[in-house]
């Protein structure tokens, strides 16, 4: 039992056998981790007739690219990105557009209805995204939204408005107010400090904030899939869908498109994974 | 057949330019109206203030507290597929519909008591793997050693993978005959098993599936508080003695609560709510693996009893407040909010 114990915290002066342990743990939980996404690779680059398979290599004997170059040319692939890219670069610019704004308020008067304000930005995170979808449709309907990128693009930049507006007022605030103060002795307007001095200061926080929506939005499946319909309108999660749904013949398909979506988004994650970490803890630990 | 034609090209970016357009004359007005009654006519204090929220205000009201209103009134009516144009609404539909959600099965068969069951199940079994899986992780990762960055980096893979992809993959991988799983249980020597086919393993389908999902994001969260923890406090431990034990309960789990307590809330809060992973993995669409949201999106948008399905997004919904302000009030977990 002692040994279990520090385990955790003796980080010098341990056995090898233990810091062994230690490693293996980790690789264990890395290959657990890298497992099943390399599977991805590997299904995409099967040939045609050997998709179903029980092989277990990654990099299968006789790779290529064969699925790639059927996705471009039989499917409509290139339309299901640009269809997610359109509506998510619209979703993100209003988004962080509206909340920037709002946050700023936020952080810095205390105008009578703050903390109701505040608390209700709290609240809509619990409101399941399920129990929206049914009034949301039939409004999205009524208004003749249902199949274009106007209806998606106003849902979602609504939905995660809250949420950016918290993370960015927990930025404004650690940005102290002498900076505007000063600005304004020298005869800037309130709305000019916060065009010159807040938003160029909050730039990162405002990157994090534009990444939140725009990852929300790309990765929905939901919402897209009560409002769109039409082949021309699919974005990519309902694409795949489609592709993943006919399971027989389109295994590896799936899986190139899979590996194409994931690579650039995985790539900007890890790039951003740092403040993307922040950006959650921000504010919440003292010291 | 790429389908990308220039026709769609230009007419997407037509629709988003002429939605922006809109937006902007429609902010433009509010804002000129807010300034001319709050600012010149009232000469309010705030009217900055009011100004820069409105625009999120408007959006949050059209977008949240509309549709809101609006499931409440649909509740009270018998809307579906068949009466869709001239739903009856009454007192007497909605008493209906609230019935028949605790009376009658809310799919073909599962009926709402065990669906509630299974969420709390759900929910138990996730928060539990991720804060477990994910303290260890971290714990261990928190050590100076060598490789750190890069089994760091390999650990979160399964977070950085768009969530549509990573359980669509793993749909795949539960195959019976082709999923590596299954295929790695045959070769170790034991019986392949039906994870789309038998109730109890398509369940254990989709809770590994979102364990695989989850741990990541919880070990960077917990990690990030560990980051942020004095080493002085653990000298000052080790100085009185401490064990390993007596440092993780009294220094470590205590100096993370404000960490913790707000990712097990929002955790929680998520995996009630999940809806992409119960309801791809379960191909086969088993009423004995779906949780109350799944249940309450078919029930919308499979059996189309729009009506009974508002009244039942209200109740799920009264469940989640009932249990966040309990939560909130018995921990004071978001103390703080105010301050700022």
């Amino acid at each position: 039992m002692k040994g279990i114990k520090r385990f955790f915290y003796r980080s010098r002066g341990d056995s090898p056998f233990k810091r062994v342990l230690i490693h293996l743990v980790l690789i264990l939980a890395c290959a657990i981790a890298v497992y099943p996404a390399l599977r991805i690779l590997s299904v995409s680059l099967r040939p045609g007739n050997r998709l179903l398979s029980t092989d277990l290599s990654i990099i299968p004997k006789d790779a290529t690219f064969e699925n790639f170059r059927r996705l471009f040319t039989e499917k409509d692939f290139l339309l299901w990105v640009w269809n997610s890219l359109i509506i998510t670069i619209t979703t993100a610019t209003i988004g962080v557009i509206i909340a920037s704004a709002s946050a700023y308020a936020f952080s810095r008067w205390k105008f009578p209805g703050r903390n109701a304000g505040m608390v209700f930005l709290l609240s809509t995170q619990m409101i399941p995204a399920a129990m929206m979808m049914v009034p949301i449709y039939i409004i999205a309907a009524k208004l003749q939204l249902i199949n274009t990128y106007r209806g998606l693009a106003l849902a979602y930049s609504v939905t995660s408005v809250p949420f950016s507006v918290w993370i960015l007022k927990g930025y404004y605030d650690t940005i102290p107010r002498e900076l505007e103060e000063a600005a304004m002795i020298d005869g800037m307007s309130q709305m000019g400090t916060f065009y010159r001095i807040m938003l160029p200061l909050a730039a990162p926080a405002l990157a994090i904030a534009f990444l939140f929506n725009f990852m929300n939005a790309w990765n929905d499946y939901m919402l897209a899939r009560i409002m769109l319909q039409k082949r021309e309108m699919l974005t990519w999660t309902l694409g795949l869908f489609r592709l993943q749904d006919q399971f027989q013949t389109e295994w590896g398909m799936y899986a190139a498109a899979s590996l194409l979506i994931t690579l650039p988004v995985g790539a900007l994650f890890f790039y951003s994974s740092k403040w993307l970490v922040s950006g959650l803890t921000l504010g919440s630990v003292k010291g | 057949m790429s389908g990308l034609t220039g026709k769609i090209i230009a007419r997407s970016l037509g629709q988003v330019g002429s939605t922006l357009a809109f937006l902007i004359l429609v902010i433009a007005v509010v804002e000129v109206l807010l300034y001319l009654i709050l600012g010149k006519a009232l000469k309010h204090r705030y009217t900055l203030p009011y100004m820069l929220i409105a625009p999120a205000a408007i959006g949050l009201a059209l977008l949240v507290i509309y549709p809101i209103g609006y499931e409440i009134r649909l509740a009270f009516s018998n809307m579906s597929l068949r009466s869709f144009k001239n739903p009856e609404f009454g007192l007497d539909q909605a008493w209906r519909n609230f019935r028949m959600i605790f009376t009658q099965p809310v799919l073909k068969q599962a009926m709402f008591f065990p669906l509630f069951l299974r969420t709390i199940l759900w929910t138990v079994i996730q928060v539990t793997s991720h804060v477990v899986f994910g303290m260890c992780l971290a714990l261990l990762l928190h050590r100076p050693m060598k490789l750190r960055g890069v089994y760091q980096a390999l650990i979160i893979v399964p977070w950085a993978i768009p969530q549509v992809i990573a359980v669509l993959t793993w749909r795949n991988e539960f195959h019976f005959e082709y999923g590596f799983i299954n295929i790695m249980l045959t070769r170790i020597g034991l019986n392949a098993v039906s994870w789309k086919t038998n109730p109890f393993w398509n369940f254990a389908a989709v809770n590994l599936t979102n364990i695989w999902l989850g741990v990541p994001f919880m070990m960077v969260i917990i990690l990030g508080g560990l980051q942020s923890i004095s080493k002085s406090y653990y000298e000052a431990a080790e100085i009185d003695g401490a064990s390993g034990w007596m440092r993780f309960h009294s220094v470590t789990l205590p100096l993370l609560q404000p960490v913790l307590t707000p990712a097990i809330i929002l955790g929680t809060i998520w995996t009630f709510n999940l809806f992409n992973v119960p309801f791809l993995i379960n191909q086969y669409e088993l009423e004995t693996s779906d949780i109350l949201v799944t249940a309450l999106f078919r029930a919308a948008f499979e059996y189309n009893r729009y009506g009974f399905a508002a009244a039942f997004a209200l109740v799920i919904f009264v469940i989640l407040f009932v249990f966040s302000v309990a939560y909130i009030k018995l921990t004071g977990g978001l103390k703080g909010v105010y301050e700022r």
